[in-house]
């Protein structure tokens, strides 16, 4: 049991700057900097040391204000972005021996074709927009390497079914739907490898609240039936107080506190948590 | 161990940075709990009762002292230093929380919330449904309600409800936060027999309690709070009317 347990995702030391730093912001703690800018160079540290597990079945939160480095961190763990310097294993991969970060392209698409799927805050990142939903789909289960055309269409569909997209519109482009719809289509998409790391950024974000609600209860439902491991990234609280088994708090590109999640918000340490917190409505 | 818990010298204060201030709320508590017994803790509010019952449950990180719990599973660990999967292993298989409030998923129907309950502890479905309907049946909430949400329930039903869902477990420790506050004569009166039953069946409980009625003839000890302290405790000599 628990202290067997290995992590279906380790991430260690994850660092992503935008800039070369120079020698005045080198020295993180004591330069010139402000949050996580250098006045001297202009460099962003936008993750910094940012270290954590994920566990099967779980699901992990990450709350921080806009600008702390949340979807920077998210991209990293997807490859979207190479990051400055950090170390990532994935328990599919080589047994979770070799950091991730450090392997080819054509390894790093053959984890994220296999092993893990992403839902975009924005859904133009995660769907293409002119292509059938279940063209979408199909994409990432070709992509996967599923050549059967009759299969592929069984899943789509199903897929489509399962997030409530009526069977007669699944031919239909996702720039047709609403944006509830659309992100439901992603959530389709992304679930559609069966991947036991399943990585939401905002999925709910901008959503009226009935239809959060259904996004909500969607991701509930498969995390429940199918176990999988889930990175949730929200400045939303509510969001992460239903869905998130432990949550990690960012604060300019820093993870300044981690704990279960009645813990974050019911006894908060860090200033910032307690200012997060005490925010809440 | 001896006893399943030994709290020592638990000291908890929140640090609120907003306003620069140090709330001390519970100070050297020392309480030591025998497997099967049932305690009893009462206290004006802010008295640090909850406080106890949630450093306990990890919810409170605390900065002195010791938690330390007989587990099944892991044996003696120490709750205030345990691990975020350690914590998470033990909510789900050993220790129960019960307060008057349910904190629930939205749009989860009380037999979902039952159910997933026992699903979290690797039961299978069939088995997850069975005991759902049996415990349900059980605390008489009306059929009429299984399939619907909780949110629409009265408070006697919610807290029959609440007290279903971590009775359903059979936990190894039950803590209980005020769990009759705001309960009418009758619904007090059911929640009671289900404690007693519980403790028939070996559980061992810390509750929280306003009415001292209600306590009296179901708590082998009572410890009294004041200002974060305990301030006297009262022996009680209890028969179990079957």
């Amino acid at each position: 049991m628990a202290e067997l347990e290995v992590p279906v995702l380790s991430v260690k030391q994850l660092n992503k700057q935008f800039g070369n730093g120079c020698p005045s912001c080198k020295d993180k703690e004591s330069g010139d900097m402000i949050k996580n800018y250098c006045r001297e160079c202009g460099t962003v540290y936008a993750c910094r040391d940012v270290t954590f597990d994920v566990y099967q079945g779980e699901v992990l939160g990450i709350v921080g204000e806009s600008g702390s480095g949340k979807s920077t961190l998210m991209k990293s763990l997807y490859f979207d972005q190479e990051v400055t310097n950090g170390e990532m294993y994935v328990a599919g991969f080589e047994n979770g021996k070799k950091n991730v970060l450090n392997e080819s392209a054509q390894k790093k698409r053959y984890i994220r074709n296999h092993l893990m799927g992403k839902v975009y805050q924005n859904p133009i990142l995660g769907l293409k927009m002119n292509f059938s939903s279940i063209g979408n789909i199909a994409e990432k289960l070709i992509s996967a390497g599923n050549r059967h055309v009759g299969s592929m269409e069984t899943r789509g569909a199903s897929l489509l079914e399962e997030v409530n997209i009526p069977i007669h519109r699944m031919k239909e482009e996702p720039r047709n739907f609403s944006g509830g719809m659309q992100q439901r289509v992603q959530i389709a998409k992304a679930l559609s490898n069966n991947p036991p790391i399943l990585l939401l950024d905002e999925v709910t974000t901008g959503l009226d609240l009935s239809v959060q609600a259904s996004v909500l209860d969607l991701i509930k439902g498969l995390q429940r039936e199918l176990n999988i491991s889930i990175v949730l990234v929200s400045h939303d609280l509510g969001v992460i107080r239903m869905l998130a088994d432990r949550t990690l708090v960012m604060l300019e590109g820093k993870v300044v506190e981690q704990g279960l999640t009645d813990q974050i918000l019911e006894d908060p340490q860090h200033p910032y948590t307690q200012q997060l917190v005490h925010s809440l409505l | 161990m001896d006893n399943l818990l030994e709290i020592k010298d638990l000291s908890k204060f929140f640090i609120l940075h907003n306003i620069d201030k140090n709330i001390q709320a519970v100070k050297d508590i020392t309480i030591q709990i025998k497997k099967g017994e049932f305690i009893g803790i009462t206290g004006k509010s802010g008295s640090g009762k909850s406080t106890i019952l949630k450093s306990i449950y990890g919810t409170y990180r605390i900065q002195e002292g010791s938690i330390w719990y007989d587990s099944a599973h892991y044996g003696p660990i120490n709750l205030a230093k345990a691990t975020e999967r350690e914590m998470i292993s033990l909510r789900k298989h050993e220790i129960g929380y019960v307060s008057q409030f349910l904190n629930v998923m939205p749009r989860t129907t009380a037999r979902q919330l039952v159910t997933e309950a026992i699903l979290e502890m690797g039961q299978t479905r069939e088995i997850a449904h069975m005991e759902t309907e049996k415990i349900l049946d059980h605390f008489e909430l009306g059929r009429e309600l299984w399939d619907s949400y909780p949110a629409t329930f009265s408070g006697g039903e919610k807290l029959r409800l609440n007290i279903a869902r971590a009775m359903v477990k059979k936990p190894r420790l039950l803590l209980l936060d005020e769990p009759t506050a705001s309960l009418d004569h009758d619904s007090k009166w059911k929640v009671k027999i289900l404690l007693e039953q519980l403790m028939k069946e070996g559980t061992t409980m810390l509750g929280i309690f306003h009415d001292l009625e209600f306590m009296n003839g179901l708590v082998n000890k009572e410890y009294s709070m004041k200002n974060g302290q305990f301030s006297c405790t009262i022996q009680k000599d209890i028969t179990i009317s079957s």
